[in-house]
């Protein structure tokens, strides 16, 4: 595990949260950040701020919905869960992640060549 | 997600990489072996090169140089620095600190 | 480095500029060798230039770019117009220059701290007394009293007594080598109170000045050690003489401290107990300073000072003899007061105090109008400048940019005028400095040139510029691109400006105008006052001798330079006359009660009234066995305030406590110490006296008074100062004067005022017309159009003229009255500068408005010449 907590670009933020609303259904803003941050071994850093801009970024696109509901501690909250749409999204973007990550480990994992095109 | 995103954060990385492995190539051979290498996966969009490389040239991570090849034109070649090589290093763990992290989230149901 | 690679790229931004290109266009190529179609590549690539300035952009410091561009834009606008852009510069510069070498005079003499420690807690002792009709104060203190108010005030202060810097004669070796030094009496503490260390061997101290004439030692200044001994390691120990005592040099002081009088640089420090004056009550000769102990409130000190002081004069008034109650009354009406002086404390200091202030705010004034013109100047210029800015403002600039642009112009102009401005005042003030020199006493002002002016030239250089550069920039900023574009906005905001800018130039320049014309005319009377005597071939010979001598032996030495070829006549005085010097009494006639004035009495030989060439009214001249108490001669003022218009001639008076004396002669009224103050009823005495016994008292010095038939008396200088010694071994020139020069000097500060600000004057009204020229022309350019109409339905030149100039004369005659008002407002702070002058007069007020309504006419000669040229038909076809 890196020392250093990672900072997130948003589309891979954008992805992680819908994939965790997949998972997990209906879910508010703090309990999506807690469950990202445990499932990826604590090695991600979530500050409020970029939670919630990809929460709105995720309902702009209708992605994802939200309505509200009452937490655990009898707080008022606002609960998001993911839309048909948005399963379709993630189906294509956690492709496009995977083809991207493999290309990127063989680019990463390539020996020396040799010689000009 | 546009595709862009994604590949801007790992454009520095892929560039370094690059240059790592085959070192003195011009900007229109780095998008090309960015194109090969990834097969074709990975493009980088043509214009926006230019002031990622002049970035990473300010940042002192590649040099740049001016020669004239052999059909009179002159080109301006890039190679690593050893300042690059450490960023390259450091690069790399964090986009596999990121990929797993990431690869983990996805996996969990 | 890579921010040391992005600044090197603004220098050379074209160059970047073309690499980039050169690098995007190679890929394109690259791309279409590859077999690519070139509209597909274009498209792939976007706009080459979007992206070459993307990456120029990341190459450079983007604002270091903008302000690179503004720069190279404004000096192209400057070099378009390079005959008002080089009068702009060269007016601001002599601006600039005047007023930063104006701060270096003030800043030396008044404003910097001495180099001793906590300088903000030292003050002068002063007190201040209702005397002959006004208050005047007096810096002179007697030690017994110092002494007292030491003692009283041990605890808040220590009080410092310091002689006045003299030059005075010593000698190293034999007595034949003497030379001169400014010699300093002061307190033994002094050195450690200023916390100063030796540079070498040690300085005074309180053990040094405990018991009077007991501690013969002296510590040299370092000037002085490094001028007269180049720094000799070896002057310690070594002794002088002056005057009857034998000193031992024991120190070397540090480099920065040469005394606390400002304007004089000390050579030799003694001990204060080692002068004569130390033991006498009536004896005042030396200021006192007080260093403050830290927390220590000023007005109660003041208070418990004045007390002491007070209680001490009391003491002395008892022993009075024979003096009015009205002078007692005075005398213990008198208040100490404390003065800062942090700046050290010097005659120089109080003389030239205020005319150097007066000074400072006639530049400043010249300052303002120089700025007024350039500010003129970018307000006309603004037309040629706003389709740069409507092109920026559509391109995307924001108001910001536009506001740099205009101030970066500013900015060129402003830092070339103040380097040429940094060049003149490194100049200048030296300059005004030696134009002060008296003769035999030189000033020694210190004008290091060096952070705190450099810092005032600068701060001073970015005012003008904020001054003159601010509004044009923010007026220009609200351009509107499309009207810009077309060709102007309109323009009547722009001239209510100019106008105004025009109005104050003028008040200003009155300004400076009257009060150069006060100056002047104060030089002027105070120059010609008749000096009762002819001061021209008159050679002062100061002399002394190893010990008293006889009155025969001094007529003998006389005798002797009566024989050297060149020499007229030859008396001899105890000083001269406008020496300085001055020894009073109060008088009583016929043996009533003393008068409340003071009379001034000299000491002469037989034939001095006749080498002064003073006219006799009535009687006659002193008799070769005259001696004092006995005769005296009085002038008209004596004569006028004592004797109440009877004829003086066989009447008698008495100086209290001496023996009457009987009046012998009258002569013409002449100056006896100052040029500035009235006649001072004087007398006249025999430099023969006799004392109670009869016996006749010798003299140890007096001055000879030569008149010559040469016409320049310091061709004899050398060769008298030969004779003396070869008449009597005994006796020693120690000093050559001529009379003329003494005249000179008490007027110096008049001239040196009337000079200066008479240059201001020219160079303020120079500005104002050349601003005023340039203002017309530029209205006259506006309003081309409309003149060629008028000319073209039959207007006549003249009301062409009076169309062009009716405006602008209308804001000089408001210019003119508000420097009226200006001037009639300021006299009451240079009054004390002034002489006979009286700011009412209408001399006074009416020459500078002819000046300035014929500087306006000629300026507005070109305009309106370039007016009535105008061509109707040229004019209206050309839209």
């Amino acid at each position: 595990m890196p020392e250093k907590k990672l900072d997130l670009l948003q589309g891979t933020l954008d992805l992680m949260v819908l994939q965790t609303l997949a998972a997990m259904g209906s879910l508010h803003g703090y309990g999506i950040a807690r469950r990202i941050e445990q499932s990826s071994g604590d090695a991600v850093l979530l500050n409020q701020g970029t939670i919630y801009a990809s929460l709105v970024r995720l309902q702009q696109r209708g992605w994802i919905s939200a309505e509200w509901g009452t937490s655990d501690n009898n707080r008022k909250a606002k609960f998001y869960s993911i839309t048909k749409r948005g399963r379709k999204q993630l189906a294509q973007e956690a492709a496009y992640w995977q083809r991207l990550s493999s290309v990127m480990g063989r680019v990463l994992a390539m020996q020396d060549e040799g010689g000009d095109r | 997600m546009p595709k862009t995103d994604s590949l801007q954060g790992s454009l520095d990385l892929l560039v370094l990489k690059i240059l790592s492995r085959r070192p003195r190539l011009h900007g229109y051979a780095i998008m090309t072996a960015i194109k090969d290498w990834s097969g074709e996966v990975l493009r980088a969009e043509e214009g926006s090169l230019y002031p990622a490389l002049h970035r990473m040239e300010e940042a002192g991570w590649i040099r740049a140089e001016w020669i004239t090849k052999d059909s009179g034109r002159r080109a301006r070649m890039y190679e690593l620095t050893a300042a690059g090589k450490k960023q390259l290093s450091a690069e790399e763990s964090r986009w596999q600190a990121v990929t797993s992290a990431v690869n983990r989230v996805l996996r969990t149901v | 480095m890579s921010l040391w690679s992005r600044i090197v790229n603004v220098v050379r931004g074209d160059r970047l500029s073309r690499e980039i290109d050169e690098e995007l266009q190679s890929h394109i190529a690259e791309a279409i060798e590859q077999g690519r179609e070139p509209a597909e590549v274009g498209a792939a690539f976007g706009s080459p230039l979007r992206r070459r300035e993307q990456s120029r952009d990341i190459r450079l410091i983007p604002w270091l770019d903008s302000l690179r561009a503004d720069a190279v834009f404004g000096w192209r606008q400057l070099a378009k117009k390079k005959v008002t852009s080089a009068a702009a510069i060269l007016s601001l510069a002599l601006a600039i220059g005047a007023c930063t070498g104006a701060f270096r005079l003030i800043d030396a003499l008044l404003l910097r701290p001495l180099p001793v420690a906590n300088p903000e807690r030292l003050y002068a002792l002063a007190r201040e007394a209702f005397y002959d009709g006004k208050m005047q104060s007096f810096d002179q203190w007697a030690y017994p009293s110092f002494q007292l108010m030491r003692a009283a005030v041990k605890d808040q202060a220590e009080l410092i007594a310091v002689s006045y810097g003299d030059r005075t004669d010593l000698t190293y070796k034999a007595d034949s080598e003497m030379e001169k030094a400014v010699v300093q009496y002061v307190s033994g503490w002094m050195f450690g109170t200023f916390g100063l260390r030796p540079a070498l061997g040690r300085l005074l101290t309180e053990n040094d000045d405990l018991k009077p004439h007991a501690s013969p030692y002296a510590v040299l200044s370092y000037d002085y050690w490094n001028r007269r001994f180049g720094q000799d390691p070896k002057v310690i120990g070594r002794t002088f003489r002056m005057g009857d005592d034998l000193y031992e040099i024991v120190g070397v002081g540090p480099a920065p401290f040469t005394g606390t009088e400002t304007g004089t640089v000390t050579d030799v420090f003694v001990p204060a107990t080692m002068h004569p004056g130390a033991i006498h009550d009536d004896w005042t000769w030396h200021r006192t300073l007080a260093q403050l102990k830290p927390g220590v409130a000023v007005g109660p000190l003041r208070a418990k000072l004045d007390a002491t002081s007070h209680a001490f004069e009391e003491e002395r008034a008892k022993g009075f003899t024979g003096m009015s109650k009205e002078f007692i009354e005075a005398f213990l009406g008198q208040r100490l007061v404390l003065e800062p002086a942090a700046a050290g404390a010097s005659n120089l200091q109080s003389e030239y105090h205020r005319s150097l202030i007066a000074l400072g705010v006639l530049v400043a004034l010249v300052l303002l109008i120089a700025c007024a013109n350039v500010a003129n100047l970018m307000t006309a210029q603004a037309a040629s400048r706003a389709r740069e800015m409507a092109l920026r403002v559509s391109i995307g600039a924001g108001r910001l940019r536009l506001v740099q642009l205009v101030l970066v112009e500013s900015a060129i102009l402003a830092l070339l005028a103040g380097a040429m401005g940094g060049v003149f005042a490194w100049w200048s003030a030296p300059f005004v400095v030696g134009m002060i020199n008296p003769p035999g006493n030189p000033v020694r002002l210190d004008l290091p040139a060096d952070w705190r002016v450099l810092g005032f030239g600068l701060a001073l250089t970015l005012i003008v510029m904020l001054l003159f550069g601010l509004t044009p920039a923010l007026r220009a900023s609200t351009v509107k691109p499309a009207s810009a574009l077309r060709g102007g906005e309109d323009p009547h905001t722009r001239r209510r400006t100019m106008h105004a800018l025009i109005a104050a130039q003028v008040a200003f320049c009155f300004l400076i105008l009257f009060v150069a014309g006060l100056f002047a005319a104060t030089f002027e009377r105070l120059s010609h006052r008749p000096t009762g005597f002819s001061p021209d071939r008159l050679l002062l010979l100061h002399t002394v001798a190893q010990r008293e001598e006889a009155p025969v032996f001094w007529d003998q030495v006389a005798e002797h330079l009566r024989t050297v070829p060149g020499v007229a006549t030859v008396a001899l005085a105890g000083w001269p006359l406008l020496d300085g010097n001055a020894w009073n009494g109060f008088i009583s006639v016929n043996g009533a009660p003393p008068g409340p004035d003071l009379a001034y009495f000299l000491a002469v030989s037989p034939g001095w009234v006749d080498t002064m060439k003073i006219p006799f009214i009535d009687g006659r001249d002193f008799r070769p066995g005259e001696t004092a108490p006995g005769v005296a001669i009085v002038n008209e003022t004596f004569a006028k305030e004592y004797f109440k218009g009877e004829n003086p001639i066989g009447q008698s008076f008495a100086k209290t406590g001496e023996l009457p004396c009987k009046v012998v002669g009258v002569v013409r009224d002449a100056p006896y110490r100052n040029v500035h103050e009235p006649i001072l009823p004087s007398v006249y005495v025999p430099i023969r006296r006799i004392d109670a016994h009869g016996v006749v008292q010798p003299l140890s010095g007096a001055t000879f008074i030569v008149r010559t038939s040469t016409a320049n008396p310091m061709a004899l200088a050398s060769i008298l100062r030969r004779e003396v010694p070869r008449a009597r071994p005994e006796f020693r020139v120690s000093n050559i004067r001529t009379q003329a020069d003494l005249v000179r000097a008490q007027t110096v500060r008049e001239r040196v005022l009337a000079m200066l600000a008479l240059f201001f004057a020219a160079v303020a009204l120079l500005l104002a017309a050349v601003g005023l020229y340039g203002v017309l022309d530029y209205s006259v350019l506006q309003r081309r159009r409309e003149i060629g109409i008028r000319m073209a339905i039959g207007a006549q030149p003249g009301s062409i003229a009076r169309l062009v100039t009716a405006e602008i004369f209308a804001m000089v005659l408001v210019g003119a009255l508000a420097g009226v008002a200006l001037g009639m407002a300021s006299v009451r702070y240079i009054e004390a500068l002034l002489y006979q002058v009286k700011a009412g007069e209408p001399a006074m007020l009416v020459l500078p408005s002819c000046t300035i309504v014929a500087a306006a006419l000629l300026a507005a000669l070109p305009a309106v010449f370039h007016a009535v040229r105008i061509d109707p038909v040229a004019m209206l076809r050309a839209e």
